[in-house]
């Protein structure tokens, strides 16, 4: 598989497509072309969206677009940092199911949650006591799944373990952890997960209202993070995590430490999944184990590998596109709509294996090159 | 779609064409719109909820697994549609926004334990797979052997879809139960009794009673592999009621001779028929109207008669105990005799007193 290759391996006869700043720009409109694009972008998401498209929709959006915040955070480890993620539905449920828990007790009300109550639980776990401060519930959103991928980050990546391992072992991460929840039932709600929820800080969790402003949190905490990663990649620290993307032993021997770099930022990826998983809880109304195994993880990378790894535009756009075809084969086409994800995942992949953004980048500079020479 | 919700969808459009065929309801064609839950919770919740909001249909068939239908209850219940759900259950729910025209435990599990205690079975192994139906299930069975002399030797869980058995069903041989009950869920049941059979145990010396394995499942594992293992349902394609007749014939001829009908099948397919009944007395599809006039609803249907219980919303089924045959279908050897009153939450067992 090329994505294991060039992700890991340095490709001295084709430099991997940056698409911004790869080439100088010293016209006025191409300096002002990211953030104009940026800025239509926001305008239709945050205004025209929310006008447009009837609730049941919009929320099918917000969903895609919590999925869009896992991928950017794919985008950054993998696209700009080479380390090939298949567990980021580890974080991704730990962040909703911090937020479940919370919503859950906030819901009982001092009384058991529903699921204890017919899995035979008589009074409430110590790991569930703290969660129902909301201040707590939402500090570990992000917390936790920092701190997972802290811890995984030092042992692994200190270990110079990379490449097809690190992968398989994030996968592995992402099994493990769907046989504990599913396994305790009476802790986590089992196969069932957390659902049923009602309150959202004050607000009727069902309610269209509800829905729509949860809806513009979601798109506005994606653009948010999505400049945070922007201003990262072009950093100094963005522009050493490249460098140890093509030539981790070269970054090394320059007196770096390539295992603090990606500790970070598999770090910073992991806590914007949490913060995905999260939003996805009181948008969606389920946050279950089948959300974040192997499978759910394997579709986001498949996302983001649509929509271009090696731009964090193209991970946000993959995740939608992809979120988007899901729901539209599956009402369409009920039959086959699983051959027809795999068939889009496959026609992208060889027809334009840099994604979709990679795709619109050639076809850009074979444009602008013709319209040069003429 | 799995195979199996599939039949029961094929089951429920049957229902819709013979239902329009002799007029509709309320001089009105039902118009089925299928949306397909891939056997994913968030999936079931999702489609519920564009089939309210968006198609705003009249009533939704449908549900499989017990966390299908937990991820759909806040749906119908915020929303305030109806959901007919067709599948045997673990119980201890009541969702006034949902029809339950499967078994709850005391019209399934308890009579099969009934059963297995008539039989001279006092020890058992339980074997199941991880997800709250048999959990749940099993909790109450061991409530039950409690109180009823009877002793429990294990208690086994594997992963939804697990196939490598030969461990437990090891286990299960060196624990020497008098019977095996059995939770376990779709293909998970082609290796456990293709296991069980290689390792030589035959129904006669420790019987498997199973409350998940139809008709359509007994084809999956092989004859070969279950013949002679009980069963616990409320409906077998052998039952024998003119209503039974008409159904296998017409399911047969609209889907091929091939194919056989199973206990959730029939459910759904009553499922149609008891929603359109409830319509036809309320004067409308209007929920509140339609929860109201379904309560007393009583049809002849394949299984024999059923009764909506207007409290708890499931229905009066009459439990069947069933034995695999060697072509494949179950021969019944024993049932209830009538009706049993569904009691989800078990109020009616001194046993069950702890469980809620």
């Amino acid at each position: 598989m090329t994505a294991f290759q060039d992700s890991t391996v340095a490709a001295p006869a084709e430099p991997p497509a940056r698409p911004v700043p790869a080439e100088p720009a010293p016209a006025r409109w191409t300096r002002l072309r990211g953030p104009a694009v940026f800025t239509a972008v926001a305008v239709l998401m945050l205004v025209v969206a929310p006008l447009a498209l009837e609730p049941f929709r919009l929320g099918l959006l917000a969903k895609y677009l919590c999925y869009a915040i896992v991928a950017l955070g794919i985008g950054l480890t993998w696209g700009q940092g080479g380390m090939l993620t298949l567990g980021q539905g580890v974080f991704f449920g730990l962040g909703g199911y911090a937020m479940g828990m919370y919503l859950k007790l906030h819901d009982a009300g001092g009384d058991l949650p529903d699921f204890m109550v017919w899995s035979g639980v008589d009074h409430l776990p110590a790991l569930w006591r703290p969660f129902g401060n909301p201040v707590f519930a939402l500090a570990m959103v992000v917390v936790l799944p920092v701190a997972v991928a802290l811890l995984l980050g030092v042992l692994v990546f200190r270990q110079r373990v990379r490449g097809a391992y690190f992968a398989i072992l994030t996968q592995a991460l992402a099994a493990a952890l769907v046989i504990l929840l599913v396994g305790q039932q009476g802790l986590t709600g089992g196969t069932n997960g957390l659902t049923n929820f009602f309150d959202f800080f004050g607000n009727d969790v069902a309610a269209d209202g509800t829905q729509r402003g949860l809806y513009v949190l979601v798109a506005a905490v994606l653009g948010v993070l999505y400049l945070g990663a922007r201003q990262l990649v072009r950093s100094r620290f963005g522009r050493l995590l490249l460098a140890i993307r093509d030539g981790e032993d070269r970054v090394r021997f320059l007196g770096y430490d390539p295992a603090a770099v990606k500790t970070v930022t598999f770090a910073i990826s992991a806590g914007m999944a949490g913060i995905a998983g999260a939003l996805f809880v009181p948008v969606v109304g389920i946050i279950s184990p089948a959300l974040l195994g192997v499978v759910p993880s394997l579709e986001l990378v498949v996302g983001v590998a649509v929509g271009g790894r090696y731009a964090l535009a193209g991970a946000v756009l993959g995740a939608v596109v992809m979120g988007y075809a899901k729901t539209y084969f599956s009402e369409e086409l009920p039959e086959a709509w699983l051959y027809l994800q795999g068939a889009l995942f496959i026609l992208v992949m060889t027809l334009a294996p840099k994604g979709l953004t990679g795709l619109a980048v050639t076809l850009w500079r074979s444009v602008t090159r013709r319209r040069a020479a003429a | 779609m799995a195979i199996s919700e599939v039949t029961v969808k094929d089951a429920e459009l049957l229902a819709i064409d013979e239902i329009n065929a002799a007029g509709g309801v309320l001089g009105k064609k039902i118009e089925p719109v299928i949306e397909d839950g891939a056997s994913d919770w968030p999936t079931f919740a999702e489609k519920a909820t564009k089939l309210i909001a968006q198609d705003r249909v009249a009533t939704v068939f449908g549900g499989w697994t017990s966390a299908s239908r937990k991820a759909m209850l806040p749906v119908f219940e915020k929303r305030k549609a109806l959901l007919w759900y067709p599948v045997q259950y673990e119980g201890l729910e009541s969702s006034p926004y949902i029809f339950y025209t499967g078994a709850t435990t005391n019209q399934q599990i308890v009579p099969g334990l009934d059963y297995l205690k008539e039989k001279g079975k006092k020890k058992l192994f339980l074997v199941g797979s991880d997800y709250v139906f048999p959990r749940t299930a099993n909790k109450i069975i061991k409530a039950y052997a409690a109180a009823n002399g009877m002793q429990i030797l294990g208690e086994e869980y594997t992963p939804l879809g697990h196939t490598e058995y030969s461990t437990l069903v090891n286990k299960v041989i060196e624990a020497k139960p008098d019977a095996v009950f059995n939770t376990l869920n779709g293909d998970s049941n082609v290796a456990f009794f293709k296991q069980l059979k290689s390792a030589g145990v035959t129904a006669d010396q420790m019987p498997v009673m199973s409350v998940s394995v139809a008709e359509e499942e007994v084809k999956g594992i092989g004859v070969d592999n279950i013949a002679g293992q009980l069963v616990a349902w409320n409906y077998y394609q052998t039952t024998d009621t003119p209503e039974n007749q008409k159904f296998v014939a017409a399911f047969k001829a609209k889907y091929g001779a091939d194919k056989v009908t199973s206990d959730p099948m029939e459910a759904g397919y009553n499922a149609v028929y008891l929603w359109a009944e409830a319509v036809k007395k309320a004067g409308s599809t209007d929920v509140e109207a339609v929860k109201k006039a379904a309560a007393g609803v009583t049809l002849a249907r394949p299984e024999g008669q059923v009764t909506i219980d207007g409290d708890n919303q499931h229905v009066y089924k009459t439990a069947r105990i069933g034995v695999v045959q060697p072509d494949g279908q179950i021969k019944e050897v024993w049932n209830s005799g009538k009706p049993i009153k569904p009691d989800p939450y078990l109020k009616t067992y001194s046993w069950a007193g702890g469980l809620v």
